[in-house]
């Protein structure tokens, strides 16, 4: 797949990699989900994660896992962008404010698997290709609507009416931030009536390859 | 599938009361501020799902769906009326309009969800608006994309169908995207509720629109 094809060509340049040799699920399935968003788009990753954790079969806590996953990207991402993006005013109250509500929900996550009676995954780590404020926003901008898809593909598939009244309360929250941060970039808050739009027989088709 | 949510939910119920975290996670559920609600749901099987305050619109999904769709064809007429009211143009006009469209576009897709759920969707209410300034209509887009998140998200966990709650979440993450926009031009914080967004009940919703139907 050569770097003109890519939707996203950022995402194809994300880094996760554990600290263990003990590749968790989550992982596995985060790069499939950000494979999915560079190669055809982030409205492809709703339908990815919702297939991938529905084949994982890890019930609610693989889920919130995936989750807790996606969470760890954007603490670490936006905790690194306080000193490297080279946010200035509006930009870095921004910055600080995403990073502060992404550690909450990190926390959160956390927290509840362990209520679940789960193991909560390791921090895996990460690396963000980018080198100045756009390179950063561009990223920024991919990521929320990844995290919004993503919470939105798992939605139908927790169990537990209070997990998904929870993570809806935090996906509401991630589209929220896309919102903000799609205005710095001087894109359409909303481009769509829908996230992600719901042609799924098609985008499942689409991801098949991705999937073990 | 009913049984083994039951199960699992009474597992999760037994659970709580563990760290602070959870707990103030949990509460973006919307028990705290809800008295009523919180020992009903616990005992009350998966299966029956849906408040009844939506029960007036359908039974359980159909009631949820077609409340979802009296609450977009306000937004939509609101967005219409505004769009009408020459007190925007340029890029704010083109803001609203999009907004308009896309609100439109969830009364096309909750119409549809009625009908495939063998029902009849709910009829249009007709709709009025205070109009007097821009600032004021801003502010009021604001107060009605915020509730209208909020609305969804008071549903989420009462509705039944993968395939509806799908639709609904899809819609649901559209509105805070509006919400978030108003509240930036409004100067106002984009998440409100801070890092996990409040829901509110139907009831709650149902009152702060009433104003706006007149028929």
């Amino acid at each position: 797949m050569t770097q003109q094809e890519l939707a996203h060509p950022e995402l194809a340049g994300i880094q996760v990699d554990e600290d263990s040799g003990d590749i968790s699920r989550s992982e596995v399935i985060l790069k499939g989900a950000l494979a999915a968003g560079a190669v055809y788009g982030t409205f492809m990753v709703g339908p990815f994660v919702r297939k991938a954790l529905a084949m994982s079969d890890g019930g609610d806590v693989g889920i919130l896992n995936f989750a807790l996953t996606l969470e760890y990207l954007e603490t670490k991402f936006y905790e690194e962008a306080k000193s490297r993006a080279g946010a200035k005013g509006e930009l870095k109250s921004l910055v600080d404010l995403i990073a502060k509500d992404e550690k909450q929900h990190v926390e959160a996550l956390t927290a509840t698997i362990k209520q679940l009676g789960g193991k909560p995954v390791a921090e895996p780590k990460f690396d963000f290709p980018y080198n100045d404020t756009a390179g950063f926003l561009k990223l920024a901008q991919t990521f929320e609507d990844t995290g919004v898809s993503a919470y939105n593909g798992a939605g139908p598939a927790i169990k537990s009416k209070d997990v998904l009244a929870a993570a809806g309360s935090i996906v509401q929250v991630e589209a929220r931030h896309a919102a903000a941060i799609r205005i710095q970039n001087k894109e359409e808050p909303s481009p769509d009536a829908f996230d992600p739009p719901l042609d799924e027989a098609q985008v499942l088709k689409a991801v098949e390859p991705f999937l073990a | 599938m009913a049984a083994k949510d039951s199960v699992s939910r009474r597992q999760f119920m037994a659970l709580t009361g563990g760290s602070a975290a959870a707990a103030a996670f949990l509460a973006a559920c919307g028990s705290d501020d809800d008295s009523g609600s919180t020992a009903a749901e616990t005992t009350m099987p998966a299966k029956s799902g849906g408040s009844s305050e939506t029960e007036q619109f359908g039974k359980g999904d159909l009631g949820i769906v077609n409340y979802a769709l009296t609450l977009e064809y306000l937004e939509a007429a609101f967005y219409a009326d505004v769009v009408k009211s020459g007190l925007f143009k340029g890029a704010e006009l083109k803001a609203i309009e999009k907004f308009g469209q896309e609100e439109a576009e969830h009364v096309e897709a909750l119409t549809q969800a009625a009908k495939a759920l063998g029902g009849k969707p709910a009829p249009e209410p007709k709709a009025e608006f205070p109009l007097e300034n821009a600032k004021a209509v801003v502010e009021l887009a604001g107060t009605v994309e915020n509730l209208g998140a909020a609305a969804y998200l008071g549903q989420a966990a009462n509705i039944q169908s993968p395939e509806v709650l799908a639709s609904a979440l899809a819609i649901h993450s559209v509105e805070g995207r509006h919400a978030a926009t108003l509240n930036g031009m409004l100067g106002l914080p984009i998440t409100p509720d801070g890092a996990f967004a409040k829901p509110a009940d139907a009831a709650t919703v149902l009152k702060s629109v009433e104003p706006f139907i007149v028929g």
